[in-house]
């Protein structure tokens, strides 16, 4: 028992050291994910491309996304418009480029909501156990039974298309089977003998929770955030493309593989393949990265694989 | 196993209660007045307190619920605000072709991933594996609507050839109405595919590593045996999981593909009806959708229950 008492007394010495000498190691070990993971490090740099592209689209763009370019309806790719042009006179890079931004907004933000989600749950229910768990499990499953697309479609019928709708209705469906994941992680983190220890110095459930298991179950949450990231975007896509993401001109990926584009598509097929192209490269991005990380992270999760749920 | 069985309908029963609560409740979400809305929609004047006592929305709302409970265990799924036709007859029409479309879909995706996964597990870090593996992250990634456009779209510009885009009942044509099934359902299976696929492999080579199976190689069992008989089927419990969740994403997805290649499947219906706001529809279908997933999952369970006969809980 003294030894865990001691484990505890220095991990907190260890959480002390000011974090300017944590910084030089940290990107020792970026560095080191690197050269390990050469395929995550890609998913990792198509990532970030596609940030910078969301926060400086204005730079980026060589047009406004709405502008229509007089004389340049559906002109294939070239140097001035290096995607072609769609059937408006619109500059389809420029869209392409802006559309980042809704891509990354609903995955950050849909993402934020189900994590939060899906750890008080998860947490609670892995950590708490007993009739609690029995109930809130079944609400889980009920929650999971629906079909993801279905229910999400079903709620922006009555809440009507939006970005913040978008956001709401992923992030709070998309938080079941993180919440599985995050109780999963739970129940076995919580049967270490430290949190024994935690309970009899005298902490609290709701300490205990936040300070011993949160800390433990963050590799599993990241690992999901990042895939969840990219199945989020995937969703979105798949609504926009359906009528019910984010309203027209805004360019969204998805939206604008549909919509009045879609009757000339055999006359511009660049119309079509370059925002799909984004979306699959976003979303490969964002599943390398994770698959990488599970790796290195949490070699526990490897293999639970599959498009999230 | 009897036992087992029981309690597991048990559990289905019990999300299929909290299941049906959601579907009830999903036009009562609606900000604002629902009849309110269900008028304009309709751009014909009805009295509006015609309609709401016709839907019952003038009485507290659990009794609401169990009067629509009752009905529709009665089968009684009300009628298309729009063309006025029965929901359940509609969707007994319907409900054969998204089937066809998703146990075709499951089909495709199965016989694709078992064989890849097994295949990239015992020839694992083989070059084999690592495009297995790739292909499996670009499956994941690539959304099929996009896949779906493009095999309609390149076709035609390469060869002047599409796929069919047109209904073709069983009864005029049988073999086109066989093969307009084909291309929708591949596509739709490859994204479960990938999933399936990366499970398998990762659960196979967890199972053999285990010392039984070290013993069965010190034996001098033929590989096939050990991959097949000794190490699969232990296997695969993670696996068939993954597979009922995927059912579930199999028939969210005939909404995109049966809209798409034009098949008029309950996903088509829903879409159609969530255009329109025709809410009795939504509820009809999202209600068979719901009663087919938690099915799907009773019978996983009872799988589960073949496939390790140690569990019983």
């Amino acid at each position: 028992m003294a030894d865990h008492v001691e484990t505890l007394a220095s991990r907190s010495t260890q959480a002390d050291v000011p974090r300017q000498a944590v910084a030089v190691p940290r990107l020792h070990a970026i560095w080191r994910f690197c050269r390990r993971k050469p395929l995550g490090a890609l998913g990792g740099a198509i990532v970030l491309v596609m940030i910078v592209m969301a926060v400086f689209a204005p730079y980026i763009a060589h047009y406004t996304y709405d502008e229509t370019i007089r004389g340049a309806r559906m002109k294939p790719p070239n140097a001035q418009f290096w995607m072609g042009s769609d059937n408006l006179g619109r500059d389809i890079w420029s869209r392409v480029v802006y559309g980042a931004r809704i891509s990354v907004t609903v995955g950050f933000c849909a993402v934020l909501i189900a994590n939060l989600l899906a750890v008080s749950i998860g947490i609670t229910s892995g950590y708490l156990g007993g009739k609690y768990d029995l109930c809130v499990q079944r609400v889980v499953d009920a929650w999971q039974s629906f079909p993801f697309l279905v229910v999400i479609l079903s709620i922006m019928a009555v809440l009507g298309p939006g970005l913040l709708n978008i956001i709401l209705a992923l992030g709070f469906f998309g938080a079941a089977n993180a919440s599985r994941v995050v109780r999963g992680a739970t129940v076995s983190v919580a049967q270490n003998v430290y949190i024994e220890a935690a309970r009899a110095l005298g902490a609290g459930h709701v300490r205990v929770m936040v300070r011993h298991i949160l800390p433990n179950v963050a590799a599993t949450i990241i690992v999901w955030a990042t895939i969840g990231l990219g199945a989020f975007i995937l969703a979105e896509s798949a609504l926009s493309f359906l009528g019910f993401g984010v309203p027209p001109p805004y360019p969204s990926w998805g939206g604008m593989l549909s919509g009045s584009g879609r009757s000339f598509f055999s006359q511009a097929p660049w119309i079509a393949i370059y925002p799909g192209l984004a979306i699959s490269l976003a979303v490969f991005g964002f599943n390398m990265l994770g698959d990488a990380l599970r790796d290195v992270l949490d070699p526990r999760l490897r293999g639970a694989g599959g498009r999230m749920r | 196993m009897r036992k087992y069985v029981l309690r597991r309908l048990l559990i289905a029963t019990s999300s299929l209660f909290l299941a049906s609560l959601g579907v009830f409740s999903l036009p009562r979400l609606i900000p604002g007045d629902v009849v309110q809305l269900m008028l304009e929609e309709r751009a014909y004047g009805k009295d509006l307190e015609d309609l709401r006592a016709k839907l019952g929305l003038n009485r507290p709302i659990y009794i609401q619920y169990f009067e629509w409970a009752g009905r529709v265990v009665q089968g009684e799924l009300g009628e298309s605000l729009w063309t006025k036709r029965p929901v359940l007859e509609e969707l007994g029409r319907r409900l054969p072709v998204s089937l066809k479309l998703g146990l075709l879909a499951l089909l495709f995706s199965v016989s694709i991933a078992l064989p890849i996964g097994i295949l990239a597990a015992i020839r694992q870090d083989s070059l084999a594996d690592y495009v297995s593996r790739s292909l499996a992250i670009v499956g994941l990634s690539v959304p099929g609507f996009w896949i779906a456009t493009m095999v309609i779209l390149l076709p035609s510009l390469w060869w002047n050839w599409s796929p069919p885009i047109q209904f073709t009942e069983f009864s005029v044509d049988p073999w086109a109405h066989v093969s307009q099934f084909i291309i929708p359902a591949f596509i739709l299976g490859i994204a479960s595919s990938a999933a399936i696929m990366r499970l398998t492999r990762a659960q196979l080579l967890e199972v053999l590593r285990q010392d039984y199976v070290r013993t069965a190689w010190a034996k001098g069992v033929r590989e096939s045996a050990v991959v097949l008989r000794h190490s699969l089927k232990n296997s695969l419990i993670p696996v068939i999981t993954v597979l009922g969740i995927q059912i579930a994403q199999i028939l969210g997805g005939t909404v995109i593909f049966e809209t798409i290649f034009g098949l008029p499947g309950m996903g088509r219906f829903l879409f159609d009806a969530i255009n329109q706001r025709d809410y009795p529809v939504i509820q009809g279908v999202n209600l068979v959708i719901v009663s087919v997933v938690v099915l799907m999952n009773l019978a996983v369970d009872a799988c589960y229950a073949y496939l390790d006969p140690r569990i019983r809980y």
